[in-house]
């Protein structure tokens, strides 16, 4: 065990004042939960407007002429084409196509803005420098603020405070003055809800946050709900359901190379990539809704109805607006059709489990 | 009269004519959040003193519960299948996990009694 203490987001000492239970994610004390408690936190999200501390994670900015055609040759994504104020998902990739971070990239006009998760920070930004290192300028913004205000709610709330975001479609970004304070604020998030990612100056985060707290829509919410609620919106968590080990066809990520991509390569495992998608793969993420209400969770072992092993279960649990059990995982090619009958043996029982399309709660993206 | 004693994995046993009513206790079912799902023992279930008897489930992970005593489980509360939240709101009353002819009462002795449990959980800080 590390005896190194916990880092700590500009928003530590508001947690801990809301009486938020804290545990250690990424190196990081975080708020797991509030006093409200998961369910109720999850709950509020969908219905309202929730505020999630994301500020572990790790923003970068790439500046130069050249920063959009470097970043292509780390990313199967189409960086060049992605216009001023648009947003893209995608993958830092290694030569075996395995999956090293996926990351969000914003065309912020002089620069592009590029958040990673937390665990993959420090690895990812020495892979910009090793890699991009005079082909443009790499700066480190990890001591910003990042807060997620979700929700149906969301974009009302927010209007209030900073009416600079009229008009953003869903996936754009753009400097907007939030309380006053400039912050980047791009229409995103990892809930299925419509609802905007906040990058705040480290010493303005906590007066924003409490700002937009004061709302009456708005509620804190801890990292418990935020994992049950992209579980729902089948959204993968990096280091469970993509990894180095999985390529992006593999994870059903195909729509993040285009066209051009494609057909010009220019990115770690590319030749791969291209195989798989003219050859198919052995293996498939897919959703999968157990049949009674108990949960299997990550590292659950699935086989088909004849008892064949066909996969794992990595990251399952209890979906709060579904009302049961929820979880994805790779099965054979074979058995990854909608409503393939599966089991999956948790404590030695073997549960009735189903292929499912994903997502389990259909997304509200805000797309005018 | 019953008697009612604590385990040090947070599990309470009330006593009456030989048979135990086991379940969590309220600081219990404050550490583990909202439960989504409880699986019980069916009755006829031999169980030992520290053994796994059932396992309760929260959103994030699932946890064993011991029995705090050995015998054979008789009931299993069945209310739970349905409303696994009985647990949170109520876990010494309708949150009761299963009921278990005690094999020997002299187990009782080596658990908490209610003044000794209460600081024991003062003592976790």
């Amino acid at each position: 065990m590390s005896d190194t203490p916990l880092k700590e987001t500009p928003l530590h000492a508001l947690h801990v004042a809301l009486g938020a239970r804290m545990v250690e994610f990424a190196g990081y004390a975080m708020p797991v939960q509030y006093p409200t408690g998961i369910l109720a936190e999850h709950q509020h999200t969908r219905a309202a407007a929730g505020l999630f501390d994301v500020s572990h994670m790790g923003q970068v900015r790439l500046t130069g002429p050249n920063a959009a055609a470097a970043l292509e040759t780390l990313v199967p994504g189409d960086i060049q084409a992605l216009a001023p104020g648009r947003q893209r998902y995608t993958l830092f990739t290694n030569d075996q196509a395995g999956i090293l971070d996926d990351l969000m990239v914003t065309n912020a006009g002089d620069h592009l803005f590029v958040v990673v998760n937390a665990g993959c920070k420090d690895a990812d930004l020495a892979h910009l420098q090793r890699h991009l290192a005079g082909k443009c300028a790499i700066e480190a913004q990890f001591e910003r603020a990042l807060v997620a205000l979700q929700g149906p709610e969301a974009a009302s709330v927010l209007l209030r405070l900073a009416p600079g975001i009229a008009g953003m479609g869903f996936m754009s970004g753009r400097q907007v003055a939030v309380d006053g304070v400039p912050c980047f604020v791009t229409r995103s998030g990892y809930t299925g809800e419509d609802g905007f990612e906040i990058s705040i100056p480290p010493e303005n985060a906590s007066r924003v946050v409490q700002r937009l707290l004061a709302e009456p829509e708005v509620k804190p919410i801890g990292l418990g709900a935020r994992d049950s609620l992209r579980l729902e919106a089948g959204l993968c968590l990096y280091g469970h359901d993509i990894d180095t080990t999985t390529t992006p066809i593999e994870a059903g990520l195909a729509w993040v190379v285009n066209k051009r991509r494609r057909a010009e390569g220019g990115y770690p495992g590319a030749a791969i990539v291209a195989d798989q998608l003219a050859n198919g793969t052995k293996r498939k993420r897919v959703g999968i809704k157990p049949a009674g209400r108990q949960p299997a969770r990550e590292g659950t072992p699935i086989e088909d109805a004849h008892g064949n092993p066909v996969g794992t279960i990595t990251s399952g649990g209890f979906g709060p607006t579904v009302g049961g059990p929820v979880a994805m995982g790779y099965v054979a090619a074979s058995s990854a059709a909608d409503g393939t009958p599966l089991q999956a043996v948790v404590r030695g029982q073997k549960l009735a489990a189903a292929v499912a399309p994903m997502p389990f709660v259909p997304h509200r993206y805000h797309r005018p | 009269m019953a008697t009612i004693r604590f385990s040090e994995e947070h599990e309470w046993i009330r006593v009456e004519g030989g048979v135990g009513t086991v379940g969590i206790t309220d600081y219990a079912q404050g550490q583990l959040g909202d439960v989504v799902f409880v699986e019980l023992p069916a009755a006829g279930k031999q169980v030992t003193k520290g053994g796994d008897a059932a396992v309760v489930e929260s959103v994030k992970a699932a946890s064993e519960v011991y029995s705090p005593v050995t015998g054979e489980v008789v009931e299993a509360n069945q209310a739970l299948a349905d409303d696994p939240a009985k647990v949170n709101a109520d876990p010494m009353g309708e949150g009761w996990f299963f009921k278990v002819r005690l094999a020997d009462p002299k187990e009782l002795d080596g658990l908490m009694d209610q003044a000794g449990y209460d600081a024991f959980v003062k003592g976790l800080g």
